[in-house]
């Protein structure tokens, strides 16, 4: 348990989506997600092609889709909204076998689910392909400010250290009796997550001392400049391409 | 007699909260010396280390670092030569991939490419681990861990190593490879440590330091025979182990 999220999305391999440098990949993404939010709910065949376009892109990862299913489970709680809502939405009402459920709601629903899928699928041919060092690379050649790309440099690091922390405390807790059953076990709970937060705090001054004796001054040394070719930026751009000429043809027609 | 790697004249610290922890140290290492700093918990080793490369910098006395006065404009040159291995390795390994983490030093003082990869090659194959670059910190033993976080120290060419508790939390195998390793590095060594038989096995010298002063300063064999001082601060070597 919390082991290895981040060791895990990664999958080694050598397909032209692993072999796109890093902000390529990252700026192809972004620009797609946003081109698929921006395709109007009512256009479901252009949704589901491209859906299913990007369902084409993760299989050229060759991953394998015992490995990619859970990461795909992420999408489960925005499936069960989108599962709710013809039955909460208002409005005029529409037949679907025995129950009457609201046509707006059967319409939003829809376009959730395709455009939420769409999402999760390329983000998940992003993760599967792209080391975590690679993601933190790509967001500071992005010109990312330098504290957020730290950030996210030492979730990737030390979410196992503190995930391994947590768990110790939970052991040391249960093995003197502890059992988390009811409201009076809250603020044990609560200040076994004080402690944690403590311990996190004076790890994170620790790291800064280390940091400072080798010789940091504030900015996190670019060691291996990324680069790109305009064969790769082509390649790399064209499921965002596709989807921004998609939703500006479904708007003009 | 050679210019001192550490100089430290009459170092006297105090935290801002105003607990005293130094009181006027006196400390030389010579270049080529492994020096042990020995010393019951709370005596102020780990404040002495952060005067070392200017984390913390004393209330009165000075330290000099092969002749270089430890001063604002001099840190990142002070830093390079003294290189601090510190106690938990998780504390000193924060980059994604090993290899990015011994880049880290040497990139600080503006080195790149080529001459970048040969000094991390050259620092983890010291620390014999050339084999672990692309391994993530986290999926590494304690002791391989260990042994990096010397790696990534070394990769700056320091002048002297000063090593927190080098042996604490090492399998005897791990404690024992990682002693082997030290005696082959050919630096000046100050280690910080509770284990007296490794001082015993790689320190020629000994200095204690109780209660914010150096109370004793000569060859571990008879600083560690002195059972009056020993017995004084809180120092005792394990049973069985005869000197």
């Amino acid at each position: 348990m919390g082991s290895g999220h981040s060791a895990h999305l990664h999958v080694d391999g050598d397909t032209s989506l692993h072999r796109l440098p890093p902000h390529v990949k990252l700026v192809g993404l972004l620009v797609f997600v946003l081109a698929v939010v921006s395709v109007p709910n009512e256009a479901r065949m252009v949704l589901g092609a491209l859906l299913a376009m990007t369902v084409v892109v993760l299989l050229t990862t060759r991953v394998p889709p015992r490995h990619l299913l859970p990461r795909l489970a992420v999408e489960t709680p925005f499936a069960v909204f989108a599962v709710v809502l013809p039955f909460v939405a208002v409005g005029p009402t529409v037949d679907v076998g025995p129950v009457s459920v609201s046509q707006a709601g059967l319409v939003a629903a829809a376009a959730l689910l395709l455009k939420g899928t769409t999402g999760v699928v390329a983000a998940v041919a992003f993760a599967v392909t792209t080391e975590p060092r690679d993601l933190v690379r790509a967001l500071q050649h992005l010109r990312v400010p330098d504290p957020l790309v730290t950030i996210a440099s030492f979730m990737v690091r030390y979410v196992e250290v503190v995930a391994d922390q947590l768990r110790r405390m939970r052991v040391a807790r249960e093995s003197r009796g502890f059992s988390a059953r009811s409201v009076r076990a809250w603020p044990a709970l609560g200040s076994s997550t004080g402690a944690l937060f403590i311990r996190s705090y004076e790890r994170g001054e620790r790291v800064h001392l280390a940091m400072l004796s080798r010789g940091y001054r504030g900015r996190m040394p670019v060691t291996v400049p990324l680069g790109a070719t305009a064969g790769q930026w082509a390649l790399g751009l064209v499921p965002a391409l596709v989807a921004v000429v998609a939703s500006l043809a479904v708007r003009a027609g | 007699m050679s210019t001192p790697v550490l100089d430290l004249h009459r170092v006297a610290y105090a935290y801002p909260g105003g607990h005293q922890a130094l009181f006027g140290v006196d400390l030389h290492v010579h270049p080529g010396e492994s020096v042990a700093l020995l010393g019951p918990n709370g005596a102020g080793k780990t404040t002495l280390v952060l005067h070392l490369n200017g984390i913390l910098t004393p209330g009165h006395g000075t330290v000099r670092v092969s002749g270089l006065d430890v001063t604002e404009e001099n840190l990142l040159e002070v830093r390079r030569r003294v290189g601090i291995v510190f106690q938990d390795p998780d504390d000193q390994l924060f980059m994604p991939t090993v290899r990015d983490d011994v880049a880290f030093g040497p990139a600080n003082l503006g080195l790149r490419g080529a001459e970048l990869d040969a000094r991390v090659a050259e620092a983890l194959a010291a620390v014999d681990v050339a084999d672990l670059a692309d391994r993530a910190p986290h999926h590494l033993s304690f002791g391989q861990r260990r042994r990096v976080a010397i790696a990534t120290v070394l990769a700056m060419r320091p002048e002297i190593l000063v090593l927190d508790e080098p042996s604490s939390n090492l399998d005897p195998t791990s404690r024992r490879e990682l002693s082997d390793i030290l005696r082959t590095l050919g630096v000046t060594i100050l280690m910080v440590t509770h284990d007296l038989p490794y001082a015993v096995e790689l320190c020629e010298r000994s200095v204690v330091l109780s209660e914010g002063t150096v109370v004793a300063d000569g060859p571990t064999r008879e600083v560690l025979a002195d059972e009056a001082l020993m017995t004084r601060h809180r120092l005792e070597l394990p049973v069985g182990f005869s000197l």
